[in-house]
């Protein structure tokens, strides 16, 4: 593990850059937990302070300090980004893997059902959902329901790879050795599928988090707990920009751009040194 | 209805596969009425030769059951192969028989080290138990080609040569002790100077293990080197059977003799004089009604084109040619 | 000189992949020197560099393989050219017109949705005005029935067309231009014996008519038996013996030729036949001195140490074997 990142380090400048970033933008959220303030109260400091030595982001109209605000929201979308792209990776997984492997009648039902979640519109859908729990909607929730509509494209992917991985020799070399379908596709199969997973792990990140700004914007989501689109819906709300507290939303725009960028990158590289082939070519192939 | 003389008996198997969607789609016929049998009493190497779409490969997965027939049947020591359901009752019938695959570098998963597969084959068919005992089943089925597992041991598929691959992949086939290994163009990948040590090793094995082979090839050099048998393969049919000596030397099917005629021969002054007929539309062979060879055939005669020929049994062999209806009257089928 | 002359031609691949550094060393000091209108084998193994050579030969030479030293020198009768000093578009101006390709699955030069004249049209665009649309049918037609193509060929799509008639057009688009040199890299290795002979026909008719060279590359001796007029053998990235085709197949000198041979079955032979013991070596980490030298019967001590030179036996018979070079030594 050490050894791989270093490996990447060294030889990698996108993953260097990445690298750099997402572990300021981890310390950064780390903060939190050492805030002077609670991430609820407002009128703790001055408000509309511009950046200063004393207020790195500056303050809010409602007397919050942006930086320590800031350590909450980038904490809370990190761990939303992250819960729904682990969650919604293991239901793609495991359809993706049966349904490729199995083929047949199960491929065929578990591919009418896929189908079905690719063409579902999923923002009135999530919308919808808000208006069910109303108050009760909290990020968890959101996390979980939007891993529930945003694993069918992956799980294509990941059918369609398995499918011709099963033509390959290799797989009946294992169907001829006795091995049983299960071990088969989680031997065999799942390390050619890995960096599938991994690419659209990124994917998925990037979508829940950029789908939950939009929700929150819209004052769709679990507005009381900070998040990078909760920040800019509260700005919003005290029509920061007209009043000329700009940085209220400058702050989350250029965190969460950074984080994308450094996101994107990281896994850009990932992606490259996973690949069976450049395995190979590491291994000496 | 059982048959427990026989090791193998195929009995006029035909594979048709549907290509395209209900109204548009045609079908091919990819292995029509093939009929053999093998002893069990002496083991043999039979060859299936024929050229790319003749239904050689396809006939290997039937024989194995990696794909259903559409109908016929096919006997392994009087058991109905086409009825095989379960589990269990595949795996008694992989014990007996094993496949060798064409590309030995697409054998083995290039992630994994190769020696897994043999300790899985090892436990998975009750082989061994497990621990000591494990390597030395795998050891002993090394060595008989010509291996060990301590040059194998650990090793990735990458770092191990074509014909080692090859080798470690009959190993692999050899560990159950099966009765008869279907290989499918096994050599054909294999460097020209480890060609010879592979197939030297099948013929070794019919003779001290008395494991049978079906011997699948478009190299009839090659076939005549090893096999007892051959079948020469046309478009899905079987259009000579015989003793190898016999069919390749003295060839009795139009087709058998351009094959044969064809294949170049290392050696000085034995170019070919005469141009060749190819068909155009491949597509065209397969579809066609009588003898499928009638549009290339230097014989040709009207009957050709209308009717298939039949099965003539002559001179120890059997020849699907309408050349031979008048001489012989004693077809069979 | 000939059409073409290779100068101590040393070609490698470098690979950096994460900090593992390695050197494929594909073609370690090749020289050879090929007269015109003659058909050139090459033959080898696989991975003994010769596909890597006929890279280099045509001028495509694309990280991460690097031409570390040596010159590719041709001579189409107007002074001698070196192909890897060549830009991009002259290098364009003479592929196709003076070099032409024929490569193992070649078939993909043909556009599959498109018509077979049509892509015989755009290929002859690309290096010359078409003035009258019926002219250039006209033109097109003659040259595939002076090759024996039937002229349906031309209104068909490819997969309307069997695997050897494909490669057959495919041979055909490369010699609209009547080429100098006709590079063919394995034309036959995925065909069927009978369509392999129907392409090796074509090739020879081709270089008949058009007084082309040819080199074709191929593991298959038989072939090479067949249709070469001059063959070298290949090992390991180095030439090991070149001889008139006669003389390789039955006067062969080099232990390696020697073994390849004698290990063909033949139709009508059952003895005994025996593969050269040993693998094939690693290119990243060849063994020293005489690459063969670990498979070798009859090797020596000499061997293990220096690089046996190619040199002159007899007529234009050239191998790089110390067996050899002593003898001849010795009768100085």
């Amino acid at each position: 593990m050490i050894s791989t990142i270093k490996n990447l380090y060294e030889h990698d400048r996108r993953f260097r850059f990445a690298f750099i970033v997402i572990i300021g933008i981890i310390i950064f959220s780390s903060l939190s937990f050492f805030s002077p303030y609670d991430p609820d109260s407002s009128y703790d400091v001055p408000s509309d302070q511009s950046p200063s030595i004393k207020y790195f982001f500056g303050t809010s109209s409602r007397g919050q300090d942006i930086f320590w605000k800031m350590t909450f929201a980038i904490r809370n979308s990190l761990l939303f980004g992250i819960s729904t792209a682990l969650l919604s990776r293991i239901i793609s997984i495991l359809v993706g893997l049966t349904a490729g492997y199995k083929g047949g009648i199960g491929d065929r039902i578990l591919m009418s059902i896929n189908d079905s979640f690719i063409v579902i519109p999923i923002l009135p859908l999530l919308i919808l959902f808000n208006f069910i729990f109303q108050e009760k909607m909290s990020l968890f929730l959101l996390s979980l329901i939007m891993a529930c509509l945003g694993w069918a494209w992956d799980a294509r992917l990941i059918r369609s790879q398995v499918l011709s991985l099963k033509e390959r020799e290799f797989t009946r070399t294992a169907v001829y050795s006795g091995m049983k379908s299960l071990p088969i596709t989680l031997k065999e199969h799942l390390p050619f599928v890995m960096p599938i997973v991994f690419a659209t792990m990124i994917n998925n990140m990037l979508w829940s988090m950029g789908l939950e700004v939009s929700l929150a914007v819209l004052g769709l989501s679990d507005i009381n707990t900070p998040t990078i689109g909760t920040t800019i819906y509260w700005a919003n709300q005290h029509q920061a920009l007209v009043a000329g507290v700009w940085w209220w939303i400058a702050a989350p725009i250029a965190i969460s751009t950074l984080l994308f960028i450094g996101l994107y990158l990281l896994f850009a590289s990932l992606n490259q040194y996973i690949d069976p082939r450049t395995r190979l070519l590491r291994m000496g192939g | 209805m059982v048959n427990n003389e026989k090791l193998l008996s195929v009995k006029d198997i035909t594979k048709v596969f549907s290509i395209g969607g209900l109204l548009t789609g045609t079908r091919l016929t990819a292995v029509n009425e093939v009929y053999f049998e093998m002893g069990s009493a002496n083991p043999e190497i039979f060859t299936l030769a024929g050229e790319s779409g003749s239904g050689k490969t396809t006939l290997a997965r039937l024989i194995l059951h990696d794909i259903e027939l559409t109908h016929g049947s096919i006997f392994y020591r009087g058991t109905d192969v086409t009825t095989i359901r379960n589990r269990k009752e595949r795996m008694r019938f992989m014990e007996r028989v094993q496949p060798i695959f064409q590309n030995p570098f697409e054998t083995f998963n290039p992630l994994k080290r190769v020696d897994t597969y043999l300790y899985a084959t090892a436990v998975n068919y009750g082989i061994a138990k497990s621990g000591e005992s494990t390597d030395g089943v795998v050891d002993d089925a090394l060595r008989s080609v010509g291996l060990s597992l301590q040059e194998v041991r650990g090793r990735y598929p990458h770092e191990l040569s074509g014909g080692q691959l090859q080798r470690v992949s009959v190993a692999r086939a050899l560990i159950p002790r099966p009765s008869l290994l279907i290989a499918d163009e096994p050599v054909s990948m294999v460097d020209a100077s480890l060609r010879m040590s592979i197939v030297n090793l099948f013929k070794e094995l019919k003779e001290k293990s008395g494991v049978s082979i079906i011997y699948i090839t478009h190299d009839l050099a090659t076939a005549y080197y090893i096999s007892d048998r051959i079948a020469i393969m046309l478009r899905g049919n079987f259009v000579e059977m015989g003793p190898v000596e016999k069919v390749l030397s003295e060839p009795l099917h139009p087709y058998t003799k351009i094959l044969k005629e064809s294949v170049p021969k290392p050696v000085l002054g034995e170019k070919w004089k005469d141009k060749i007929e190819l068909s155009t539309l491949e597509a065209k062979e397969f579809a066609r009604v009588g003898c499928k060879f009638a549009g290339r055939c230097p014989s040709v005669m009207d009957i050709c084109k209308k009717e298939d020929p039949k099965n003539f049994l002559l001179d120890e062999r059997t020849v699907k040619c309408h050349l031979y209806a008048k001489q012989f009257k004693n077809s069979i089928l | 000189m000939g059409i073409l002359k290779v100068e101590n031609l040393k070609a490698y691949y470098m690979t950096d992949v994460y900090g593992t550094k390695r050197t494929v060393r594909a073609i370690d000091g090749i020289s050879v020197e090929i007269k015109e209108n003659e058909i050139f084998g090459i033959a080898g193994e696989s991975s003994c560099g010769k596909t890597t050579f006929m890279k280099v030969l045509s001028g495509a030479v694309k990280p991460p393989l690097t031409v570390v030293g040596g010159k590719v020198l041709y001579n189409f009768g107007n002074g001698s050219l070196d192909i890897l000093s060549l830009q991009k578009d002259e290098l364009r101006k003479i592929r196709w017109k003076s070099i032409s390709c024929i490569l193992q699955g070649s078939m993909s030069v043909l556009n599959p949705v498109r018509k077979i004249y049509k892509t015989f049209r755009d290929f002859v665009e690309a290096h010359q005005k078409i003035e009258k649309k019926g002219d250039f049918m006209r033109q097109m037609r003659d040259h595939l029935g002076k090759l024996g193509l039937p002229r349906e060929v031309l209104k068909a799509y490819p997969h309307h067309l069997s695997g050897g008639m494909k490669q057959r057009v495919t041979i055909a688009l490369a010699t609209i231009f009547k080429p100098s040199v006709i590079i063919a890299d394995e034309p036959t290795t995925a065909l069927d014996v009978i369509v392999q002979r129907g392409v090796l026909q074509l090739l020879k008719e081709i270089q008949k008519e058009q007084k082309n060279t040819i080199i074709l590359v191929t593991h298959d001796m038989a072939v090479h038996a067949n249709i070469a007029d001059r063959i070298a053998i290949m090992y390991a990235g180095r030439i090991v013996e070149e001889a008139k085709a006669g003389d390789i197949l039955e006067n062969s000198l080099h232990p390696y030729t020697q073994h390849l041979i004698d290990s063909l079955p033949m139709i009508g032979d059952k003895s005994h036949r025996v593969s050269i013991p040993g693998v094939p070596p690693n290119l990243a980490n060849p063994p020293s001195g005489c690459r063969f030298h670990p498979r070798c019967s009859s090797v020596m001590g000499i061997c293990r140490e220096e690089v046996p030179p190619l040199i002159e036996v007899g007529d234009r018979h050239k191998v790089a074997c110390f067996l050899v070079s002593k003898e001849s030594g010795d009768g100085k």
